[in-house]
């Protein structure tokens, strides 16, 4: 397990330094959570939350299920903004701006921080204006052929739709809808790609092909991503934040490090049982 | 480590990021949400026009005639020469034939309503289901000639023979009876299938037969819809007017008796605006003090059925 | 001894003795009344074939090219109802156009905009206790407000806003519905790659509700077409010898001259107005069937 994360630390791929307590360098953060505080109505769901998440690097949210992480995941781009009784206290810095605060438009984040979400969600358009839609409304100038095709292919999809581009994307399988969506998210030229669960819909195979898409777009991109399967964070990502329930029924986030770090050598005890009972 | 740890210039070594969104859009976007709000806001115009148009012209109305003469008055002869506007004959007519339009469809609504729920299969459904749509959809005026042509001269006339008059206040109420009876049902049907699965099979667990668990299980659960339901259908009943206006007789009735004619609120409102009215004459405000009250019974009748259901909703969440 | 051996003799006389569960006669209850049921349900459909029925008895005679043809005569013979066709067309198209444009707008601030709390409330709970106001109740507003009031007079555009009204909640909550109706996922989507919410709107949920919309929309008209008693009030008159020339002319409408066929004493102008409705119910049963056909097409192949 820590082999294959070791090898992944491929060389000139990014700045950032692993040090030796596990903990990524701050100094190449893109995203800074600090006390993040989220209510649904009287509803106290997440506490307490602060985090570092390393520029083009992949960051898995594990834990139980309904502590929070989704719900972490959809404040960093803004979406809880659509729940009406959402309310999200405390900062989240990114790129050196606080994006929580009603100055800022939403609308401008989730450019810059797309997401990919649980079910396959295309619209029920043709596959090309699936793509392009999102780059049309953020007023992409260039030549938006071009630009669909190279979504296509940075996800993956390019050689199994580019005779089909004019159908519906509501006629691909399910892995490959999915793939659209991470094609989507692309075509906004975002910093950010957040998942919420992007594999939990699909067979094992496809969910193969997500994970190896992920891999390689961590070169250009940083990737925040929610999964329940212990196994996945561990094969993807580099740094691994571990979510729970405190005895309050509040989600808390317990632990978090090098995904090597977590894997093997937890520090909070938590940790360590929900990883081993898992694999156990 | 707090936040100011990391200045903008060394995060990427990128320009400061605006997030601030774009002016232009801003202002068009919020231009879209007043114009729809504006859009919105016209239905509360519309209320507060009925409203204040009903009470105006009541208003004046009441000024020659007093209030409880209107409210408590026996006698209804507003288009004769000394004209008396007492409202309790047509609210009479109003009543007699909305309880036989309720006599006709409450029976029939609710068995079918249980049929469509309970017993059909999913394919008998899919034919009787539109079949009642469309009997929702044919227009009053057709109720009005059958009741007019039909009901009375071919079907009560013969089986009781000289009892009907031609215009009479039964055959305007079946007639509406038969026009609310889609209402009825679907609207029941709803509520019953609103009452969840695990009750019906606590009932069949219990050994009841399939009867007994939709008449004393689900039918008992599903009772505030249905009464909704109910309510709702009077409410239309009494708002009904093409055809009391067709069937049910221009006089003002003295009695009780649906065999003779019974001239309802609507019944009058549609006569008036038959023959010649003046503008602004006591005979034209009664027509507005007329439809005030109608306006409140239904208002009042729905606004129970809302109670009413609202309830219901809560009992199952 | 062979439907006897079951569980019944197996219990102790004892317990058998305290039990009567009278299975047959209950079943046999319940199979009786599902045929009652059942007739009930099947008496509603028998109703509207009689009502069918009458109206081709009465009617067939008097179908002819000279309905859709001739206007208004003093005779039944050779009557027509022209005017009162075309007059239907107007105030269908002005009344739905009115009620579209309002009633999605209305749907879109309530459902897509509006936070929910006390104002989205008062307007759904305004909204439904205008669509149980009784038709004529309207008629009087429109011959209020718009006839008297903003003076346009006794013309068909009061007829059309009139109708407008009487639709508007009706197109309001069915287009309710069908926003309702397009999964959270779609809009999330959108909003996920940075759309706007007017963006998500227009592209998004409009398109994908718009065939409920119109389903919606079809029904509210084609309850404008049978209305009468609030066109009589605002002045449609069943005596007119001439088509309408626009929004600002004379009219009537098909059920209005139905009416004042149906109220002459003459049996052959009964008959003729049996004419009238079979031309109605035409027109009526073919949008309702639009309508249905709409719907159970949405039903399908869709998320």
């Amino acid at each position: 397990m820590s082999t294959d994360t070791q090898e992944r630390t491929s060389p000139g791929r990014s700045n950032s330094v692993i040090k030796d307590g596990g903990e990524f360098d701050t100094s190449d953060t893109i995203i800074q959570l600090r006390d993040l505080n989220i209510h649904y109505g009287s509803f106290h769901a997440v506490a307490d939350v602060s985090l570092d998440v390393p520029r083009n690097r992949i960051t898995a949210f594990i834990g139980p299920s309904g502590c929070g992480k989704s719900t972490v995941l959809r404040c960093i781009n803004r979406m809880n903004d659509l729940v009406p009784s959402a309310r999200v206290d405390g900062s989240i810095v990114y790129s050196g701006v606080e994006i929580n605060t009603p100055k800022v438009d939403p609308v401008e984040v989730r450019r810059r921080i797309g997401m990919v979400f649980q079910k396959p969600n295309p619209f029920p358009k043709s596959i090309y204006e699936n793509v392009a839609w999102g780059a049309k409304i953020n007023g992409y100038r260039g030549d938006m052929d071009e630009h669909v095709e190279r979504c296509l292919r940075q996800a993956a999809l390019w050689d199994e739709v580019k005779d089909k581009l004019k159908e519906s994307g509501m006629a691909l399988s399910g892995g490959q809808q999915q793939r659209l969506c991470i094609a989507r998210a692309l075509a906004t030229e975002p910093d950010v790609i957040l998942l919420d669960e992007p594999a939990s819909a699909l067979d094992p195979i496809s969910t193969l092909k997500i994970e190896e898409l992920l891999r390689e777009l961590e070169a250009n991109y940083t990737i925040v991503i929610v999964t329940h399967n212990m196994q996945q964070a561990a094969r993807v990502s580099d740094q691994t934040v571990f979510y729970s329930l405190n005895e309050r029924r509040q989600g808390v986030l317990v632990e978090s490090g090098t995904t090597a770090k977590i894997f093997t050598n937890p520090d909070d005890q938590r940790t360590e049982d929900y990883i081993t009972g898992r694999f156990g | 480590m707090t936040v100011r740890d990391i200045p903008a210039s060394e995060s990427g070594g990128r320009p400061p990021l605006d997030l601030s969104g774009s002016r232009n859009r801003s202002v068009s976007e919020t231009a879209i949400g007043v114009i729809l709000f504006l859009f919105a806001a016209f239905s509360v115009v519309t209320t507060i026009g009925i409203v204040v148009i009903l009470l105006y012209e009541a208003a004046l109305f009441f000024q020659d005639i007093a209030l409880p003469k209107f409210l408590f008055g026996n006698t209804w002869t507003a288009l004769f020469q000394d004209p008396e506007f007492g409202v309790l004959p047509l609210v009479r007519g109003t009543l007699m034939t909305t309880l036989i339009a309720l006599f006709v469809a409450v029976p029939l609504g609710l068995m079918s309503a249980i049929y469509l729920s309970e017993y059909a299969s999913p394919r008998m459904r899919s034919y009787l289901k539109p079949s009642l749509e469309l009997l929702a959809g044919v227009p009053t005026i057709v109720y009005g000639y059958f009741a007019l042509t039909f009901i009375t001269p071919q079907l009560l006339q013969p089986l009781f023979p000289g009892v009907f008059q031609p215009l009479n206040a039964a055959s305007a109420g079946i007639a509406m009876g038969i026009m609310i009876l889609p209402m009825m049902a679907s609207l029941s049907e709803d509520a019953l299938r609103g009452v969840p699965n695990s009750l019906r099979e606590a009932a069949y667990g219990l050994g009841a037969t399939k009867l007994e668990t939709s008449v004393r299980v689900v039918l008992p659960a599903a009772v505030s819809g249905i009464i909704a339901a109910f309510i709702l259908s009077m409410s239309r009943a009494v708002g009904e007017t093409m055809i009391v206006a067709l069937a049910s007789g221009a006089r003002p009735a003295n009695g009780w008796s649906p065999v003779e004619g019974m001239q309802t609120m609507t019944g009058y409102i549609m006569q008036v605006f038959t023959g010649d009215v003046v503008y602004g004459s006591v005979q034209f405000r009664s027509l507005y003090a007329v439809g005030l009250l109608l306006f409140l019974m239904t208002l009042a009748m729905n606004i129970l059925s809302q109670w009413v259901a609202r309830r219901f909703r809560k009992d199952y969440q | 001894m062979s439907a006897t051996t079951d569980a019944q003799s197996l219990e102790p006389a004892a317990v058998r003795r305290r039990w009567r569960p009278r299975i047959d006669g209950r079943k046999r209850t319940s199979n009786w009344l599902s045929r009652v049921f059942f007739l009930a349900t099947v008496s509603a459909v028998a109703l509207l074939v009689l009502l069918l029925g009458v109206l081709f008895y009465r009617g067939w005679d008097w179908l002819s090219l000279d309905l859709l043809t001739q206007q208004y005569s003093r005779n039944a013979e050779g009557s027509g109802f022209q005017a009162a066709i075309l007059g239907s067309i107007w105030l269908v198209a002005g009344a739905g156009i009115l009620s579209f444009v309002i009633g999605v707008g209305t749907a879109i601030f309530l459902e897509e905009y509006a936070p929910r709390g006390p104002l989205t409330n008062f307007l759904q709970t305004n909204i439904s206790n205008l669509s149980g106001v009784p038709s004529v109740v309207y008629g009087l507003l429109g011959l209020a407000l718009f006839v008297e009031f903003m003076n346009i007079g006794r013309v068909l555009l009061a007829g059309a806003l009139t109708m407008g009204l009487l639709i508007l909640p009706i197109v309001i909550i069915a287009s309710q519905e069908a926003i309702r109706n397009v999964p959270l996922g779609l809009r999330q989507a959108a909003y996920g790659v940075g759309a706007t919410r007017w963006q998500v709107v227009r592209h998004h949920v409009l398109p994908a509700a718009m065939p409920g919309i119109l389903t919606g929309t079809i029904l509210a008209v084609s309850r404008a077409i049978g209305e009468t008693a609030p066109l009589i009030v605002v002045g449609a008159s069943a005596i007119i010898f001439r088509n309408p020339s626009g929004f600002f002319s004379d009219y009537t409408a098909m059920p209005v001259q139905i009416y004042q066929w149906t109220a002459r004493p003459q049996e052959e102008f009964k008959d003729l107005a049996a004419a009238a409705i079979i031309v109605l119910m035409i027109v009526l049963l073919s949008m309702n069937g639009i309508a249905i056909y709409l719907r159970q097409r949405l039903g399908k192949d869709r998320w």
